[in-house]
C-alpha cells in the first residue's frame, strides 16, 4: 500500500498524535471528575509523617552523570555496531577484524572504569570507590 | 489509494491498535493481581464480575472519581507534564510493531501493522530511550525528596541497561541484515532438519535473548529491578506525589512498555507469528496472530511469574549487575557471532 | 500515489526547529530550555527523514533525544530554580555572538550562491531501500581508517569523564 517512502512515516505521526490526544484527554477528564478538598496535610510533601525538611533540590552523588555520560560514550559504540551488522555478511571476515580492533579498543576504555572502581555503587567499602 | 483513503485506513488502524493495547493493559493488570495473588495462596480480585473480570473498570472508575491533587510544592507544568510524556512514548513504540502478515481485505492489501518502515528496530528503541524523560521529569518536578531519589535512580537504570539491550540485539541483526521487523521475523521463517524452528533463539542467539530479556526487565522497572519505586525505602518512587488518573498513567506507561518488550521478544528471538498453518483458509488467516498473542501472553506470564517469585536487588548489585556482567556478555556474544557468520560466508 | 505534502512537512519541521532553537536561549527556565531543545532535535530527525536517511534521523533520536539531553537534564535538576529565574540571562558578550552569527550567516550565503549549480538539475535518487547498507558500505569500507579513529575518541572520552569527576588519580 504506502509504496511512497514518506507515506510509511506518516502513520507514526498520526499514532503519536493521537497518543498525545488521548493523554491530554485522561488528565483533563481525571481533573473535571474528581473532586477536590485540599487540606494542608494533604499539600505537603510525602514525609512518612515527619514535618518536611527543607526541599529536596539538593545535590546528589556526582555517580549519576558519570553513568550518563558513560551510556552516551557505550550508546555511541552500539550505533556504530548496527549499520556494521546489517553489512556484515557482505565484509565477511575483513569487517570481523575491522569491527575486533574497535570493540578491543573501546574495552580498554572499559576495564579502565571497571579498575577505577567507577561502577563500583557501595560507597568507602570498596577503598578505590572515592568517586 | 488516494491520500485520504491512507489517512483514513491509518487513523483507523491506530484507533483499534490504542484500543487493544489498553484493553491488555488493563487486562494484564488483572492478570497480574490474579496471578500474583494464586503465588501468595491468594484468590486476587474475585468480587467484580465472574473472576473479577470487570476489576480493571471497576479500577478504572475509582482512579477517576479520586481527588486529583496538585500540591502547591511542585513544578505545576512539568508535573502535569511528565505522566503525559510517559503515556505518550509508551502508547506510540507499538506503531511499528506487526503482529501477523500480510492480509487482504476486499481489495485492500494491508500489513497486520500500523506502518512497516525500513527502520522499524530503531524507531522503537528511540522512542523506548525517549521513556525516560517521563520518569526523570516526575521525579525532579514533584519536589519531594523521595520522588527525587526514585526518579534519578530510575534513569541511571534505564540508561545504564539500555546499553546491554542494545547490544544484545546486533546478534539479531547480523543474521537477519535489516533494521525493518518484518524482515527479522521473516528471516526466522522455516525449520533445521524439518521439526526445529529457525528461531533466532535457535541460531545461537540464547545468550543474547536472555540478555535482552534482563535487561528489559530493567528498562520497564519490573521485579527485581524495580528499585525506583522500591516501596521499603522510597513510599512509591517518582510516582510518591501523584493522586488520580495521573498515578495511574505511570502504570499505563508501565504495562504498555511491558506489552512492547513482549512483543519484540517474539518478534527477534521467537519468530514472530510463525507456527503450524492448518485448517480453513480463514483459519489459516487467523493463526499467525493467535501464535504471536501466544507468546506475547507468554512473556506477560513470565513477567508476572518473577514479579511473585524474585526479592528485590541492591542498588550497587543492580549496577554491577548490569556494567559488569550483562555488557561484557553482550560483547561476548556479538564477537562470538559475527565470528561464526563472518566464517560461514 | 503522489510524495504526501513534502513542501508543507518541510516548513512545518523547520519551523518546529526554528522556534524552539530559539525557545532554547530565551526561557529563563533550564528546564524548558532543556525540552524545548528536545524538541528542536527531534524536528531535526525528521528534517533527516525527508532527506532519505531514516538511519540517520534514528541514529538522532536515540543518541541526542534519547542520550545526550539525558544528560543535560540531570545537571540541570541540581540548578535551583529560584535562583536561575533571577539571574542575567544575557551577558555583554552579544558583541561577538553578533560578530559569530554574521560570519557564520555570510558563511551560509556563500555556500549557498556556490553550490546552486551542483543542486539544480539533480534527479532525487530514492536510497531509502539500502540507506543503512550505504552508510555502512561507506563507513566500513572507504573510511575505515576514520571509523577507527572514532574508537580511539571514545576511550579518550571515556577516560575523560571519570578524570573530570575523580576527586585524585
Amino acid at each position: 500500500m504506502p509504496d511512497n517512502y514518506f507515506a510509511r512515516y506518516l502513520p507514526i505521526l498520526i499514532h503519536f498524535s493521537l497518543a498525545a490526544l488521548l493523554a491530554t484527554a485522561i488528565v483533563l477528564l481525571s481533573w473535571i471528575i474528581g473532586y477536590r478538598r485540599p487540606t494542608r496535610a494533604k499539600l505537603s510533601p510525602y514525609e512518612c509523617g515527619m514535618t518536611p525538611v527543607g526541599d529536596a533540590r539538593q545535590r546528589f552523588s556526582v555517580k549519576f552523570y558519570l553513568v550518563a555520560m558513560l551510556f552516551i560514550l557505550f550508546d555511541v559504540e552500539a550505533v556504530f555496531l548496527y549499520p556494521w551488522a546489517v553489512i556484515l555478511r557482505d565484509l565477511k571476515m575483513f569487517g570481523f577484524w575491522e569491527m575486533l580492533v574497535y570493540i578491543g579498543i573501546v574495552l580498554v576504555g572499559f576495564f579502565y572504569i571497571w579498575k577505577k572502581g567507577v561502577l563500583d555503587w557501595g560507597g568507602a567499602s570498596t577503598g578505590r570507590g572515592e568517586v | 489509494m488516494n491520500l485520504t483513503t491512507f489517512i483514513i485506513v491509518s487513523v483507523i488502524k491506530t484507533v483499534i491498535a490504542l484500543f487493544v493495547l489498553l484493553t491488555a493493559v488493563a487486562y494484564s493488570v488483572w492478570l497480574e493481581r490474579k496471578v500474583v495473588g494464586h503465588i501468595q495462596n491468594r484468590w486476587g480480585p474475585t468480587r467484580v464480575g465472574p473472576f473479577g473480570l470487570l476489576q480493571p473498570l471497576a479500577d478504572g472508575a475509582k482512579f477517576l472519581f479520586k481527588e486529583d491533587l496538585i500540591p502547591p510544592h511542585v513544578y505545576k507544568p512539568l508535573y502535569i507534564a511528565a505522566p503525559m510524556l510517559a503515556v505518550m512514548f509508551a502508547l506510540t513504540s507499538i506503531s511499528v510493531i506487526p503482529i501477523g502478515n500480510v492480509v487482504t481485505i476486499g481489495n485492500i492489501k494491508t500489513p497486520l501493522q500500523i506502518t512497516d518502515v525500513n527502520i522499524g528496530l530503531l524507531i522503537v528503541l528511540g522512542i523506548t530511550s525517549l521513556g525516560v524523560y517521563g520518569v526523570a521529569l516526575a521525579g525532579w518536578s514533584s519536589n519531594s525528596k523521595y520522588s527525587l531519589l526514585g526518579g534519578l535512580r530510575a534513569s541511571a537504570q534505564m540508561v545504564s541497561y539500555e546499553i546491554s539491550l542494545g547490544l544484545s540485539l546486533v546478534g539479531v541483526l547480523i543474521l537477519a541484515g535489516s533494521f525493518s521487523l518484518r524482515a527479522i521475523v521473516d528471516a526466522q521463517a522455516g525449520t533445521f532438519w524439518g521439526f526445529i524452528p529457525r528461531w533466532n533463539i535457535f541460531q545461537g542467539q540464547i545468550i543474547a535473548f536472555f540478555i535482552y530479556l534482563t535487561a528489559a526487565y530493567a528498562e520497564t522497572n519490573r521485579v527485581p529491578f524495580d528499585l525506583p519505586e522500591a516501596e521499603t525505602e522510597l513510599v512509591a518512587g517518582y510516582h510518591t506525589e501523584y493522586s488520580a488518573m495521573k498515578f495511574a498513567m505511570f502504570f499505563m506507561a508501565e504495562y504498555a512498555n511491558m506489552i512492547t518488550v513482549a512483543c519484540l521478544a517474539s518478534l527477534l528471538f521467537l519468530g514472530g507469528w510463525h507456527g503450524p498453518l492448518f485448517g480453513p483458509p480463514l483459519l489459516q488467516a487467523i493463526l499467525p496472530v493467535f501464535w504471536f498473542g501466544l507468546r506475547v501472553f507468554m512473556f506477560l506470564f513470565i513477567y508476572i511469574w518473577v514479579r511473585g517469585t524474585l526479592p528485590r536487588f541492591r542498588y550497587d548489585q543492580l549496577m554491577a549487575f548490569g556494567w559488569k556482567f550483562l555488557l561484557p556478555m553482550a560483547i561476548a556474544n556479538l564477537v562470538i557471532t559475527a565470528l561464526i557468520v563472518a566464517i560461514r560466508s | 500515489m503522489q510524495p504526501v505534502a513534502t513542501t508543507f512537512f518541510f516548513y512545518f519541521l523547520a519551523a518546529v526547529t526554528v522556534l524552539s532553537g530559539v525557545l532554547v536561549i530565551t526561557r529563563r527556565n533550564p528546564v524548558h530550555s532543556a525540552l524545548a531543545l528536545i524538541l528542536a532535535l527531534l524536528g531535526q530527525a525528521g528534517l533527516y527523514l525527508m532527506l532519505y536517511a531514516p538511519f540517520v534521523a534514528g541514529v538522532q533520536i536515540i543518541l541526542y533525544a534519547g542520550g545526550i539531553m539525558v544528560l543535560f537534564l540531570f545537571v540541570i535538576m541540581l540548578v535551583s530554580i529560584e535562583k536561575s529565574q533571577k539571574e542575567e540571562q544575557f551577558n555583554n558578550m552579544w558583541i561577538v555572538g553578533l560578530l559569530a552569527a554574521l560570519a557564520l550567516g555570510a558563511l551560509f550565503i556563500g555556500v549557498y550562491v556556490k553550490g546552486r549549480d551542483l543542486f539544480a538539475g539533480r534527479e532525487v535518487a530514492l536510497p531509502e531501500q539500502s540507506n543503512t547498507q550505504q552508510i555502512a558500505i561507506l563507513l566500513y569500507g572507504n573510511y575505515m581508517f576514520a571509523f577507527e579513529i572514532a574508537s580511539l575518541l571514545l576511550l579518550v572520552a571515556i577516560i575523560g569523564a571519570v578524570v573530570m569527576a575523580k576527586k585524585r588519580i
